[in-house]
């Protein structure tokens, strides 16, 4: 192991500018070129070529992907369920409801755990972030958005704020205190500001760091402190509507999936799009990473759920079913990975069997569309929300 | 700063989702059929008579029939049907469920019918707002087009993606597989948490018995420890117990430049390069009072890059120093830490509100700052003088 080089993230001066960032490496026509990421994009906006038609460009690329697609099935030995054969079936489970949370006055759009297992941040239509103890039903914050249609809200990992975001394309964080009389969005601090709605947005390993994805098709790393813009991630030709932050130890990297049917993989370190899945018929509304970091599921309108491996560079199983015909909405991993639930717009939320890809059974209980399902830290229950106002506990 | 892109505005949100219309028409239609479709009568309101009404029974009857529907998803579906209008009720329901109520069936084509009719009756005053509609859409058209080029460049796959290294299917299924058949026993959805899962039985003893400062960690917290480095380094108190295991085995500084790296990573942007300095001097200088063991690349690209600190100027030293200590973590048996089997204990039933994560925070943040005051790096001149002037 002494002799084993690590790949550092390159820094140094960009060929181009001079300035000392940290740089993309590309290679055009085999020759490798080291760009800042400001660069990159103002060679992107140039115009094509001597030599180089849309047409030639088109064929290029068709005929690349062409390559890929060659090379990936090469290594597609076998399938999931027939590795999973000898995997003994899962019982019949009993989930109930345990807790009902009334106390939106619409439709519930988001919702975030707390690590302690037991707290949680929702946020509404009605432009309300509600703060709960789950377990006591108490509702410990409420704060009032100056916008309607606040479609993200993440916990930060401390415990000690929260930051929500939506219509007024920007995200805020919110210090909570332990006062519950004092008025918390009063100190409410906007860190990311983008061109369009905010659909998702989450901490990293801590407070002082948020990722965001918004409608204008960018997804963006923020310092929370100053507001700084530290990364943005181009590559979405359309509205980008949820994203993950992967749970490996590395941490390094997070997965958005948007209105242009595709899954992109992304290097928080140097902005780069790593991987890209584009299987799904529709737009995708919520990709989350299997426990282990090594692959993540999705769920679309087109009514299925896919479970893409990154390692093999593949999509390996599709939960769909003649029956199911309204898109699913959002989706969530049991600790170990082995069930899947899936929240859909008619209202119901479908648990998979992520080896065999047979559903398990159904969860019923809401009164409208399930907008958000989300496993708590330790695995110990799921919080749905929904479109009727309410948010579900099931254990 | 902010992002812009110049494209037009797209709320999702409001678009209507219409890749499951398609399937719901089709079923409609087959609904309608004269034969084999649900049957319908007259039913009589008041004055009118309302031809091809249908109830609620029936529907949910002829969904079962058909070979896809089971008897609970029928019930799903039907509501379904009147929430996207396909079905109207006859009488004002508040709920959307379906019972013994009489539905009319609106085929499409009436639908269509009603709309081009109040279109027409707005269509006369309206002409002027379509025409300019009409002229957006090519001044659109042109930053299309450019965006279009952009994106062709750009997104040339490169050659670096195709030589990146892919696994084999059967060796990355299999390490799925795997994960799942490790933690199976630890998935509270799959085998019963002891003492009892908090949000059915309202104890929360599994909560107290696994927070950081417990005397003794239970034995299956302990288990997921021995799964991977990783899992001993999320969980707080295994960290804890690593590092007093560690600090025994004179290597602390391993798990400390871990830490410290982490901080960078994740640290306030104000904050890196003072940060970047510490650790330098800390840990990667010749001769710093830490010293971490790396191999000389590594080491050599490390100060190199300290030249201009940024936030993963540590990444390659501390996936280094992460792989030391795996192996170290190997060596360990971890299952002869002591630890105690989780009783089962009879509490009186309340719902305690716990300890706020608040307050949980801010005793750590205290610790942090003794334990650092406790081991910065000592000043041997200013220690020395100290002792000149004692004597």
């Amino acid at each position: 192991m002494c002799d084993q080089t690590f790949v550092a993230a390159t820094f140094g001066p960009c060929d181009s500018c001079g300035t000392a960032s940290p740089l993309m490496n590309i290679y055009i026509k085999n020759e490798p070129i080291n760009y800042c990421s400001f660069c990159m994009e103002v060679m992107a906006c140039q115009g094509l070529q001597k030599g180089e038609t849309l047409a030639t460009l088109k064929k290029e690329c068709e005929s690349l992907k062409k390559k890929l697609e060659e090379d990936r099935g090469k290594l597609n030995d076998v399938e999931l369920h027939q590795v999973a054969e000898k995997v003994e079936v899962v019982g019949a489970l009993s989930i109930k409801t345990r807790r009902v949370l009334k106390g939106h006055t619409n439709k519930v759009l988001c919702m975030d755990w707390c690590k302690d297992k037991r707290r949680l941040v929702s946020s509404s239509q009605d432009g309300k972030v509600i703060v709960w103890d789950g377990f006591t039903l108490n509702k410990e914050h409420g704060m009032s958005m100056p916008t309607t249609w606040v479609m993200a809200c993440a916990y930060a990992p401390s415990g000690c704020a929260v930051a929500c975001g939506g219509l007024d394309n920007k995200c805020s964080v919110i210090p909570l205190s332990l006062d519950s009389n004092e008025n918390c969005a009063a100190k409410k601090k906007t860190v990311a500001m983008h061109t369009n709605y905010i659909s998702g947005c989450t901490f990293t390993n801590s407070d002082m760091q948020l990722l965001s994805c918004s409608g204008d098709g960018t997804s963006a790393l923020w310092d929370v402190e100053s507001g700084q813009l530290l990364q943005s991630f181009h590559g979405h030709t359309s509205d980008i509507l949820s994203l993950d932050l992967a749970p490996s130890e590395t941490g390094n990297t997070f997965v958005t999936g948007g209105c242009d049917k595709k899954a992109n993989v992304w290097d928080m370190r140097s902005g780069q799009n790593i991987q890209s899945f584009e299987c799904h018929e529709s737009d995708i509304n919520c990709v989350k990473y299997y426990p282990s970091g090594d692959a993540f599921a999705s769920a679309s309108d087109d009514a299925t759920c896919r479970f893409f491996d990154l390692r093999a560079d593949r999509e390996v199983a599709v939960f769909q079913k003649d029956s199911i015909v309204f898109g699913a909405s959002t989706v969530d991993f049991s600790l170990s990975g082995r069930l899947l639930f899936a929240g859909y717009n008619d209202y119901t939320i479908n648990v998979w069997d992520v080896l065999k890809g047979t559903r398990i059974s159904m969860m019923f209980g809401h009164e409208n569309r399930v907008s958000r399902v989300r496993l708590s830290p330790d695995g110990t229950a799921l919080c749905s929300a929904s479109w009727d106002n309410t948010l579900r506990i099931w254990a | 700063m902010t992002i812009r892109t110049a494209r037009p505005d797209r709320v999702q949100h409001f678009r209507p989702r219409m890749h499951c219309l398609k399937k719901l028409e089709a079923m409609v239609v087959e609904m309608q059929d004269q034969k084999s479709g649900v049957k319908g009568s007259e039913q009589k309101l008041n004055v009118t008579t309302i031809p091809h009404v249908l109830t609620g029974k029936d529907i949910i009857a002829w969904i079962i029939l058909t070979p896809l529907h089971l008897a609970p998803e029928a019930q799903t579906f039907s509501t379904m049907l009147v929430a996207y209008g396909y079905i109207y009720p006859l009488q004002n329901h508040k709920k959307l469920f379906f019972s013994a109520v009489w539905f009319l069936m609106i085929s499409t084509a009436v639908i269509l019918a009603i709309y081009l009719a109040k279109r027409n009756i707005r269509k006369k005053g309206m002409l002027e707002p379509y025409e300019q509609v009409h002229v957006e859409e090519e001044a659109c058209r042109v930053v299309f087009d450019c965006q279009e080029r952009a994106y062709w460049i750009v997104n040339k796959p490169r050659s670096e993606t195709i030589m990146r290294s892919k696994v084999k299917s059967s060796v990355s299924l299999g390490a799925l597989v795997k994960y799942v058949t490790t933690y199976k026993n630890h998935d509270p959805f799959l085998a019963p948490c002891l003492p009892s899962n908090p949000w059915q039985t309202d104890h929360d003893a599994y909560w107290t018995l696994n927070m950081r400062r417990v005397d003794l960690p239970t034995k299956m917290r302990v288990e997921r420890w021995s799964f991977s480095l990783f899992e001993l380094l999320s969980d707080l108190r295994g960290r804890d117990d690593f590092k007093i295991f560690l600090k025994k085995e004179f290597s602390g500084e391993n798990l400390a430049f871990w830490e410290a790296a982490e901080e960078l990573k994740w640290g306030t942007a104000a904050s890196m390069t003072a940060k970047a300095e510490t650790i330098f001097k800390t840990f990667l200088a010749p001769g710093a009072p830490r010293w971490i063991n790396i191999d000389g690349r590594t080491m050599g690209l490390t100060v190199k890059g300290l030249d201009h600190p940024h936030r993963y100027v540590l990444e390659a030293a501390q996936t280094h120093v992460f792989l030391l200590m795996k192996k170290v973590r190997l060596l360990l048996d971890l299952l002869t830490l002591i630890y105690h089997p989780a009783q089962l204990e009879q509490n009186a039933n309340s719902r305690s509100p716990g300890i706020h994560p608040i307050i949980l925070w801010q005793q750590e943040e205290e610790e942090k700052a003794k334990a650092a005051a406790a081991s910065a790096p000592v000043d041997v001149k200013a220690m020395m003088s100290k002792i000149d002037r004692k004597k």
